[in-house]
């Protein structure tokens, strides 16, 4: 089997699953009771969240666990507007955002909040002058991916702070759920940006469990109102074996940032090579800086997306119709779309996505098992 | 730039006459102390000042500990070099380029203590200071209050060379003020009295009271963590624990609420002067300061005095809480401070104390006590133990939790 879906989900570590199974046993406490067993959950679980802010170079008070990165979008974007509608009722966002973002947006749109999708150029970037011409006395929000989960595209997000230095009262939220570990923490973690969401199960911990970083001083409702865990921001009895667990995938992760960055380069070109030369293949994903090292989106005209995935299933390989989450309605790329790529294209997409323990041999496979398959779609496509 | 010694110049004990020795022994037991993990480090006390030779070790890492050692005025990184001119010219451009920042402007100071070097004082601070000003483009000199000055000694052994003096932590060397007992709640303002303490060189113990299962293991355990936050001054502290349960249990069935307060702290004196008698100690300090609750008035204050003769002081007693707050700050005792344990303090807080207990009435109550008894079965339950820099104690499943991690 070779799975080239990892911006869908990845598969728990091992190391991960040993801790959340050890956390389950031994650990089980709740960390609000007084007693010693909550104690001692308690203080693992400031002891995962130190870990998380340290890698992140924040400070501990900053880091706020969620159960994802859904979760981790609505409640900034959310959390914002209950905290700011009195100053005012106006967001910006890009027009390629994840669904999580886009349709939390179109939910306070009904409720009279205005919402301006700031256009993508023909690699899926937003202009910064786009940005500076949307912004309004009234606006509360800006929130931007790192990097797009269709085409990799890594949005400039050092160029969107620089504009709103000059609007400091502003929330600038980043989703950096398809970003960390792929060499642009230094982009999504700019001085100027006051929230990022965060997902494990994208690096090897399990579902249900993600964090915010939240800059200290920004104010946010609490989307999940309760018994007051998370500072009062996220009320919930803490899942803590999945937060220990997402701690140790994290460093894990990013022990080895470097070489992973490097291994779904070298991967990434192989296919890219290969495939790129062929007559009818359109490749969405740059090879250069602009574009994160895991993701390369293509298709093959005249043949649908799903068609093309199942071709590969077929023969063991896992690939996507770019976002699974949005992949089963059949409809066509939001992001190329908006990338300008004709419909009848964008219907065609196919995305593959990488992990560091990737391989060289599996990217060989994939070319082999690619020309059969190329060979065979010119039956209905020539 | 490597510095290859430290100098390092007394504060007050210079003034000490007689004392003079005794006080430069035990600073130099305090430094190494301090220092005890660099092994490459050779410390020497002079009469005038201590030097500490690098032999590798990185100076700012050996700064860090000298800045929180009372009895240090200050000190000065120093780079010395062989008795070369041209070794000298290189050592000076090196230093002035790591301070130096545009508009500033220098000063070169030799002292000659070889006054067979072929060059004199005159001649040295020519050659340098032309040899800096050739090197380092856009500075300027000035004789007076120059932003670097370039201190450089010619002695038998080679030439030294250091930018001005660093300020330390000044005060006396702990230990050389005698001993006292220090009554160390969770609280703000006990463990910057403590400090304020140490700084004026006692060798303080502290007396901690706790009262299971009414206060909880981990009020005990921040109290023996905010010690550890004062260990780097000092090395290690004793830490005394008095189980306070049963008087407080007393106190509370038989006294009226009003005097619960005061007659508590009595006990509470009265037991800190006892374990002082035994350990030798001079003096009790605690973190009273004046005015902010109920037990910090005046006649308050009295009213629990009353028990013994011993000299209470209180360190913070003239402070603002800002002030008390900024220095724990600063020392790194105020995040531990605010956790939220209850100490026997807060627990057994009646609703209304008393702001003016009269001294009759409380004595008065105790009469219905057996206060020997109750003093002499707190005291066979004390427990000491010694605290070193660096531990933990509120986290102490730090390591257990090491490979979940």
């Amino acid at each position: 089997m070779i799975y080239f879906d990892n911006s869908a989900t990845t598969k728990v570590a091992p190391e991960v699953l040993a801790t959340y199974d050890k956390v389950s046993q031994q650990v089980w406490g709740n960390p609000s009771s007084l007693n010693a067993l909550g104690t001692q959950a308690h203080n693992l679980l400031e002891q995962a969240r130190h870990q998380v802010a340290s890698l992140l170079g924040v400070a501990d008070h900053e880091i706020f666990f969620t159960s994802g990165g859904s979760e981790g979008d609505n409640w900034v974007i959310k959390g914002t507007a209950m905290a700011k509608y009195m100053h005012g009722k106006h967001l910006i966002t890009s027009s390629v955002e994840h669904p999580a973002v886009l349709s939390t947006m179109a939910q306070l749109e009904r409720l009279g909040f205005e919402v301006t999708y700031l256009p993508v150029d023909h690699q899926g970037r937003v202009r910064p002058a786009d940005l500076k011409a949307a912004l309004r006395p009234d606006t509360i929000l800006v929130s931007v991916m790192a990097v797009n989960n269709e085409v990799g595209a890594i949005e400039p997000i050092d160029e969107l702070a620089d504009v709103l230095r000059v609007y400091p009262k502003v929330h600038f939220h980043v989703d950096a759920v398809q970003a960390l570990g792929k060499g642009v923490q230094s982009l999504f973690m700019n001085d100027r940006v006051d929230f990022v969401s965060f997902s494990g199960h994208k690096f090897h911990a399990p579902r249900g469990v993600g964090f915010v970083y939240k800059k200290s001083g920004r104010k946010l409702e609490p989307l999940i109102t309760g018994g007051g865990q998370e500072k009062n921001q996220r009320s919930s009895t803490e899942n803590l074996p999945a937060i220990v667990g997402m701690a140790r995938a994290m460093r894990l992760l990013l022990e080895h940032e470097d070489e992973n960055v490097r291994q779904e380069q070298r991967v990434r070109q192989v296919i890219f090579d290969h495939i790129s030369s062929k007559e009818k293949v359109h490749v969405f994903s740059g090879m250069g800086p602009a574009f994160a090292p895991h993701i390369l989106t293509f298709a093959i005209e005249g043949v649908r997306g799903e068609t093309v995935v199942h071709a590969f299933e077929h023969e063991g390989i896992y690939l996507s119709t770019t976002s699974a989450c949005s992949s089963k309605d059949g409809a066509g790329s939001g992001t190329l779309s908006a990338m300008g790529v004709a419909p009848e294209l964008a219907t065609g997409v196919v995305r593959i996505s990488l992990d560091g323990a990737n391989t060289l041999e599996e990217a060989h496979e994939f070319n082999t098992v690619f020309d059969r398959l190329y060979e065979q779609f010119k039956m209905i496509n020539s | 730039m490597q510095y290859t010694e430290i100098m390092v110049r007394y504060g007050e004990l210079s003034t000490k006459g007689k004392n003079r020795q005794s006080f430069i022994d035990r600073l130099a037991h305090n430094t190494r102390q301090a220092l005890r993990d660099f092994p490459q480090l050779e410390i020497k006390a002079h009469r005038d000042r201590m030097h500490i030779k690098l032999n590798g070790t990185d100076s700012k890492a050996v700064t860090a500990r000298l800045d929180r050692i009372f009895g240090i005025q200050n000190y000065s990184p120093t780079v010395r070099v062989e008795k070369e001119l041209a070794a000298a010219k290189k050592a000076a451009i090196e230093l002035v380029k790591e301070r130096f920042e545009l508009g500033m402007t220098f000063k070169v100071n030799t002292r000659r203590a070889d006054h067979k070097f072929k060059y004199d004082t005159n001649q040295m601070n020519d050659l340098l200071g032309g040899a800096i000003l050739e090197a380092v483009p856009g500075i300027k000199v000035r004789m007076k209050e120059p932003d670097i000055l370039v201190r450089v000694e010619v002695r038998i052994d080679g030439i030294y060379l250091s930018l001005g003096k660093v300020k330390a932590a000044g005060g006396m060397p702990v230990g050389t003020a005698g001993k006292g007992m220090m009554m160390l709640s969770g609280g703000i303002d006990s463990p910057v009295a403590a400090y304020l303490a140490m700084k004026r060189g006692v060798e303080v113990e502290m007396v901690h009271f706790f009262s299971p299962p009414y206060t909880s293991e981990q009020a005990l355990n921040k109290a023996k963590e905010l010690t550890a936050k004062l260990t780097p001054y000092t090395g290690t502290i004793k830490f005394i624990e008095v189980p306070f349960t049963e008087i407080q249990e007393t106190i509370k069935h038989d006294l009226p609420s009003g005097y619960l307060m005061t007659v508590q702290r009595r006990f509470m004196l009265r037991l800190t002067e006892k374990i002082a008698e035994q350990r030798h100690g001079l003096a009790i300090f605690n973190g009273e300061a004046l005015g902010q609750v109920a037990s910090q008035t005046l006649e308050s204050m009295a009213a629990i005095n009353d028990v013994t003769t011993m000299p209470v002081i209180r360190p913070v007693v003239s402070m603002d809480k800002t002030e008390i707050i900024e220095l724990a700050q600063k020392i790194g005792t105020f995040d531990l401070s605010i956790q939220p344990f209850e100490d026997c303090c807060t627990i057994f807080a009646p609703p209304a104390p008393k702001t003016k207990p009269r001294v009759d009435r409380a004595r008065e109550y105790e009469q219905r006590l057996d206060v020997d008894g109750l003093i002499e079965r707190a005291l066979a339950g004390v427990k000491i133990s010694i605290i070193h820099v660096g531990e933990q104690f509120l986290n102490q499943q730090q390591e257990e939790f090491a490979d979940l991690l």
